[in-house]
């Protein structure tokens, strides 16, 4: 098992550092095989009316006309442990984990997407928790029930939470509990830290939104999952010792039919880290989503680059714990 | 003594969408402790669907069952579904037939001896896990201290059944019920688990029903028979007279189609014409009339009326048919040594010439019991 874990991590590490090289070159090395000059990447960092010595002074400082693979290596240098940028007279530093300059406001990257990520980190995780807990009973307790009227009513209403798209629902969210019955007045977010129950009831609508997407697939699956297992030999070897039927139901039963839902769960969360775009933009919540829209609007190179990192960064790592996790889980793949 | 087990006109219906399936249709016996019953038939004969029943596995589905099972005079089909639950593990057990994929995949083998152990008696994990390993033990696994933390799927599939035998056994039932035991093992498996079984048997004294198609796994453990056909009894009586004296055209066919040692390896076996009827629409009269043989025997009565199961005084055990008992001694006469009698001529002719249209193998007829029986099977 921890060999398997080990030999996990390694491979983690290799796809991270796989999908830095590629990041960099899609953003350093495509734009230069397209004709770009250093001196007009450079110029992206510097003002509307740039003198040509300022550019220069860019172009030196952040080292734009060195060879592509020192670029690379002083790039994986500022994320590991920080580096130094020099133009001969002035040095700053850009301390670790350096994601470089964004060319808007000339700040480091890094510090704007951490002050961004809790918003992101507030609105996935508690929607994750709700659509779970809601998902998978309500596919549960469809698959038991299949065929009645709560299964029919329920699979109707999840086929309508999997079609809607989230702009919609959480558009019609805020126009009748915000703006109509006041029920949650002024969403926008608030730090967890500022006041906890702010955080929260600002979150709610967020919350609800972004689960009930989710919610509505995962109950599906769960349905379909528990509607195998529960014919499975293995079931009625735990009916005929004669096990009470809930523990049945939820120790044999559902634990099997979890297995795939961990998988998708996992995934999911990681890609909703690296930034909730479509609810955080309906929400007007200023997280990683967020900064994302602006970045790509800006053109703004390193902080795209950083998000595209951050994010890869959490869907890889949550495909690692989803391996080790699904291990866990089902004995026969440990080996 | 009362018997243990008590069958009285058992009947399991299920409502579906294509009509009433009669998969269990008036099933008596009785078995005492100590004793073991063969239920043989082929696949769709109402085997499976009894042995679930008397389990009461068929509660919350939508099983149509009357009639009476009486455990310890108990009876199963009137109690609450609670009070089955009780049974079932502690008083009644079953082992099925594939072991691999009637275990847990995800619990260890220990864990799910120890689970049916707790289900019924209130003692620590500790004690428990000890009883597992006890269990284990007896049944023959090597090192069960340490394989009783493996799961399934380390265990090959001889080690697979015999740790299900140790979970059902795990409370000391009065009655094991076991689903085709030796279906999915290989042969020399198979013979070791039948040893296992009857030594288990007269070690715990329990009462044991054999449900099998493989004529020799009863022939190794029976001490009586039951043959069904389409939902109902079609002979019962004790091993040695169903198999000496057979008083059922379909158990005839049913011996005929097994390859035997006392025989010419060139002696043709013999398989039954057509296909186990359809269980929503029963032949008229006897069910098994249109696959019989012997029907010009009976002036008409065979397609008409319900032969019921009854004593054949000749024969000493029971069987449902319309045949005359001097018929029926005269015909298993000429079959047993190896005629054809005159009235089947005609039809295993046919098969003969369909048969040897096509593999060549006189097995390779239309319809045998649903895997053909082995000579191994015969030699466990």
């Amino acid at each position: 098992m921890i060999y398997f874990i080990i030999r996990r991590l390694i491979l983690t590490v290799f796809l991270l550092v796989l999908v830095s090289l590629i990041t960099f070159a899609i953003f350093f090395l495509v734009p230069r095989l397209a004709g770009q000059t250093t001196y007009q990447l450079a110029a992206q960092y510097v003002g509307r009316n740039p003198i040509p010595s300022e550019i220069k002074a860019v172009e030196v400082k952040l080292g734009l006309n060195a060879p592509l693979y020192l670029q690379y290596g002083r790039y994986i240098k500022g994320i590991v442990a920080g580096t130094h940028y020099n133009n001969g007279t002035d040095v700053s530093y850009c301390p670790f984990p350096c994601f470089g300059y964004s060319f808007r406001n000339d700040q480091p990257v890094w510090p704007q997407l951490i002050s961004d990520a809790p918003v992101t980190l507030s609105i996935a995780v508690g929607a994750a928790v709700l659509w779970v807990i809601g998902g998978v009973s309500i596919g549960v307790l469809s698959a038991l029930r299949r065929g009645t009227f709560f299964d029919r009513f329920s699979m109707g209403i999840a086929l309508a939470g999997v079609s809607l798209p989230v702009f919609f629902t959480g558009l019609i969210a805020l126009e009748l509990f915000s703006y109509k019955w006041s029920l949650f007045p002024n969403v926008h977010y608030v730090g967890i830290t500022t006041n906890p129950l702010l955080w929260a009831r600002n979150l709610i609508l967020p919350w609800i939104t972004l689960a009930f997407l989710y919610a509505a697939l995962y109950a599906r699956l769960t349905r379909a999952g528990m509607l195998e297992t529960m014919g499975e030999d293995y079931i009625r070897t735990a009916r005929a010792k004669g096990l009470p039927e809930r523990q049945v139901v939820v120790k044999h039963g559902l634990r099997a039919a979890l297995t795939p839902i961990v998988t998708i769960f996992g995934l999911d969360l990681g890609l909703l880290l690296g930034g909730a775009i479509l609810t955080e933009t309906t929400f007007s919540m200023p997280g990683l989503g967020e900064f994302t829209i602006l970045a790509i609007q800006n053109q703004d190179l390193p902080e795209i680059e950083g998000v595209v990192m951050i994010a890869s960064f959490f869907i890889v790592v949550a495909n690692m714990i989803v391996d080790i996790l699904y291990a866990v889980v089902d004995p026969r793949v440990r080996f | 003594m009362a018997p243990l087990l008590e069958l009285r006109d058992l009947r399991i219906h299920f409502q579906t969408d294509d009509g009433l399936v009669r998969a269990v249709d008036g099933i008596s016996f009785s078995l005492e402790r100590g004793r073991t019953l063969g239920i043989v038939g082929e696949s769709g004969s109402g085997k499976s669907v009894t042995s679930m029943g008397i389990m009461g596995l068929h509660q919350g589905t939508k099983a149509q069952i009357s009639g009476e099972i009486l455990l310890d005079g108990e009876n199963l089909v009137a109690a609450s579904s609670g009070r089955v639950r009780e049974l079932r593990g502690s008083k009644m057990a079953m082992i099925f037939q594939d072991p691999l994929s009637a275990m847990h995949p995800y619990y260890t083998v220990g864990n799910q001896i120890i689970e049916a152990y707790r289900i019924h008696n209130q003692v620590s994990r500790k004690v428990a896990r000890k009883h597992a390993i006890d269990m284990l033990g007896r049944v023959g696994i090597p090192q069960p201290a340490v394989r009783v933390d493996d799961y399934p799927h380390q265990f090959s599939g001889g080690m697979r059944q015999r740790a299900m035998i140790a979970m059902s056994l795990s409370c000391d039932p009065e009655l094991l019920i076991a689903d085709e035991p030796t279906t999915a093992l290989d042969v020399t498996v198979q013979a070791q688990i039948l040893d296992l079984i009857s030594d288990l048997q007269s070690e715990f004294g329990s009462a044991v029903i054999v449900i099998t198609h493989d004529l020799g796994v009863v022939a190794e453990l029976a001490d009586d028979i039951l043959v069904m056909y389409a939902g109902r009894a079609a002979e019962y009586g004790s091993a040695t007279d169903i198999f000496n004296r057979p008083g059922h055209p379909y158990t005839w066919g049913l011996l005929g189609s097994m390859p035997r040692l006392d025989r010419e390896r060139s002696a043709r076996l013999i398989p039954i014409p057509g296909t186990p009827p359809s269980l929503i629409m029963v032949p008229s009269g006897c069910p098994f009339h249109p696959r019989c043989a012997y029907t010009g025997l009976t002036h008409g009565r065979c397609d008409t009326e319900v032969p019921p199961l009854r004593e054949v005084a000749a024969l000493d055990h029971e069987a449902a048919c319309h045949l005359t008992a001097e018929d029926r001694i005269r015909l298993w006469a000429e079959l047993s040594a190896g005629d054809i009698p005159a009235e089947a001529r005609e039809i295993s002719e046919t098969d003969a010439e369909a048969s040897s249209a096509g593999s060549g193998a006189a097995q390779a007829g239309s319809a045998e019991p649903d895997q053909p029986v082995t000579h191994d099977g015969v030699e466990a």
